[in-house]
């Protein structure tokens, strides 16, 4: 898959944790176009009323630490974020991320991207390309199992082929 | 051939397969957990994935708790405990009310959780059954409502960080301050994807109450799993707790030669009270460091420190004193049990008498929804997991994280104060009661 448009670069710093991309009190809620209201609420209040579907979240390391609630990467999903790329990501965050379908990259240079710039991924290549300085960024891949999954198109699609076959 | 972690050695058993970390397996799950948040996310996905027929895999293993915004906080809430409500009704899951507790101290109390079992719950602090020698892992409500249906998940064998603790802890020190520490040491993401495996001589001599602090906050320096071996005190305790009868297979430990990431060697007797300053978990520092800081709000409970001795300790220290004047003292009890155990033997009434809050069992504002939120420049040390910006309130508000006696005696000056300073003498012994009854 290869998401060659460009679109704007929302760029967030380090442990940004998931309190932060969904704050507790709006997550009484399982709407992704609800939740996509309260995404990054607190930490960047512009975020969700300017965020346009397209655009992609990029942070740097361990993005999505904390509390398990889907909620947070739900929310990225309702505001029509393309892919979150970081330099690393904490685990249920990341988990959460390939079983829903929302494209997540772990990118070492990923700092090198400064916020509002042109930013575009290719998936099956496993690049983030930056378009306003003409640099391209290797990701790492997923291990294999991983790509399997997500090549199967996520988490419930697998379930479902293995209740068929049960 | 080199030997095995606890860890390998639990995932090999339920996935039927002889693995070794970095390998990935899909393995049965021995029990699933979802609360009032997570839980219809989950219910969603379940119904997604199932056809027409959908059943639990294992209703008897699948459990709801009603915890974050209980008793509910708001219209939302409400419809959200129905949903709950009405699935587990309807495909004869377990589900506990209002004021049951926190998922995690259920689980345990109800006698759910064996040593060596694989769990899985809709809840970050699902690390917590390692304090009962299980594997606990959290997960997001995909893979639990998928698990509902196939009482079977993938999952990456962790690598083990191995923190061995040797000799015996001082006075005032507890297995708060030992975390604290150890996340301190290896930073919010120093675990990430890896179980962290806590040994040593002073954890042995750990009651379980204190083990399942040390597994409950694995997951605070982005652990998947917290363990402490198992042993006989296990077995009391379950015995104890939960009514239940154990045994411990010899097995179900780690070998000698089981390959770690890293080891972190510590001698109990160098180890002071720990205070994790605002607004990460990885900010540990002495307690010395931080004393004098003054503070608005005491709060004493969660799935890390609400248990009856946790709770106990506060009511010892704080026995025939009062509070300080402007400070408010919060107690939200981790479960139904632990409420009526505070009751029946005058912890409740203390506290209450001392100038404290007690409220009705369950998170309360450990996540910032209700029972003590934080506002602008409020200041609270809790005996909670988490003080990230804004977590209990206010991006504003600061949040220190302790442990119980150091929550007492911060409570009782207004300021973060030094354990050991009013006299450990004077609440130690419920710090190490062993089993922790509550039944």
């Amino acid at each position: 898959m290869s998401l060659e448009e460009p679109g704007r670069a929302w760029v967030f710093g380090d442990d940004v944790d998931t309190d932060q991309i969904t704050p507790s009190r709006f997550i009484v809620s399982t709407d992704p176009e609800e939740l996509a209201t309260h995404a990054f609420n607190d930490l960047r209040p512009e975020f969700s009323a300017n965020v346009d579907s397209g655009e992609f979240v990029v942070a740097g390391k361990n993005f999505g630490g904390g509390s398990s609630r889907e909620h947070a990467p739900l929310s990225l999903i309702g505001a029509g974020v393309d892919a979150v790329v970081a330099r690393s990501f904490a685990r249920i965050f990341f988990r959460n991320a390939i079983n829903l379908g929302l494209p997540v990259m772990i990118c070492p240079e990923a700092d090198r991207i400064e916020d509002g710039e042109e930013v575009s991924i290719d998936l099956d290549a496993g690049t983030v390309h930056n378009h306003d300085t003409d640099e391209t960024y290797d990701a790492e891949p997923l291990p294999p199992f991983l790509q399997d999954l997500v090549d199967e198109g996520g988490l419930k699609p697998y379930t479902r082929k293995k209740l068929d076959s049960a | 051939m080199t030997g095995k972690t606890i860890t390998e050695k639990i995932l090999s058993e339920k996935s039927g397969t002889d693995v070794s970390a970095g390998e990935y397996v899909e393995a049965r799950v021995d029990e699933v957990i979802a609360h009032d948040v997570t839980g219809p996310l989950a219910v969603e996905a379940f119904e997604d994935v199932t056809g027409e027929d959908r059943e639990l895999a294992a209703p008897d293993s699948t459990v709801f708790t009603l915890d974050h915004h209980a008793p509910a906080d708001g219209v939302k809430a409400a419809n959200n405990h129905n949903v709950v409500r009405e699935f587990a009704e309807e495909y004869g899951a377990h589900q506990y009310e209002i004021n049951d507790g926190i998922c995690h101290q259920v689980m345990i109390e109800e006698g759910f959780v064996e040593p060596g079992d694989l769990v899985v719950g809709a809840d970050s602090h699902s690390t917590t059954y390692g304090g009962l020698g299980a594997f606990g892992t959290g997960v997001g409500s995909t893979d639990l409502g998928t698990t509902f249906a196939t009482g079977e998940l993938w999952f990456r064998v962790p690598e083990t960080l191995r923190f061995e603790v040797h000799g015996d802890l001082p006075d005032g020190v507890y297995a708060k301050d030992l975390i604290l520490r150890f996340i301190g040491d290896v930073g919010f993401d120093g675990g990430t994807y890896m179980t962290a495996e806590y040994a040593g001589s002073a954890v042995g001599d750990l009651p379980i109450h204190q083990r399942l602090v040390l597994a409950n906050m694995a997951i605070e320096m982005g652990g998947k799993a917290g363990i402490v071996e198992p042993d006989e005190r296990v077995v009391d305790y379950l015995e104890h707790q939960a009514g239940l009868e154990t045994s411990i297979d010899p097995d179900l430990a780690s070998d000698d030669d089981a390959t770690y990431e890293a080891v972190y060697t510590y001698e109990g007797s160098d180890l002071a009270p720990q205070v994790a300053k605002p607004s990460n978990p990885e900010n540990a520092v002495d307690v010395d460091d931080v004393v004098g800081t003054d503070v608005d709000q005491v709060f004493v409970g969660t799935c890390t420190n609400g248990r009856y001795e946790d709770i106990r300790i506060v009511a010892d220290a704080l026995a025939g004193e009062q509070i300080a004047p402007g400070t408010r003292l919060i107690v939200v009890p981790a479960s139904g049990a632990v409420y009526e155990k505070c009751l029946e033997t005058g912890v409740l009434g203390t506290i209450v008498a001392a100038g404290g809050t007690f409220q009705s069992a369950g998170c309360g504002p450990c996540a910032g929804y209700h029972q003590g939120v934080l506002g602008d420049d409020d200041v609270c040390l809790a005996t909670a997991n988490r003080n990230f910006p804004g977590r209990e309130g206010s991006m504003d508000s600061r949040v220190y994280l302790a442990s119980p006696a150091t929550a007492a005696a911060t409570a009782l000056y207004g300021e973060i104060t030094d354990p050991r300073e009013i006299g450990t003498d004077r609440y130690d012994d419920h710090a190490t009661a062993d089993p922790g009854v509550v039944r």
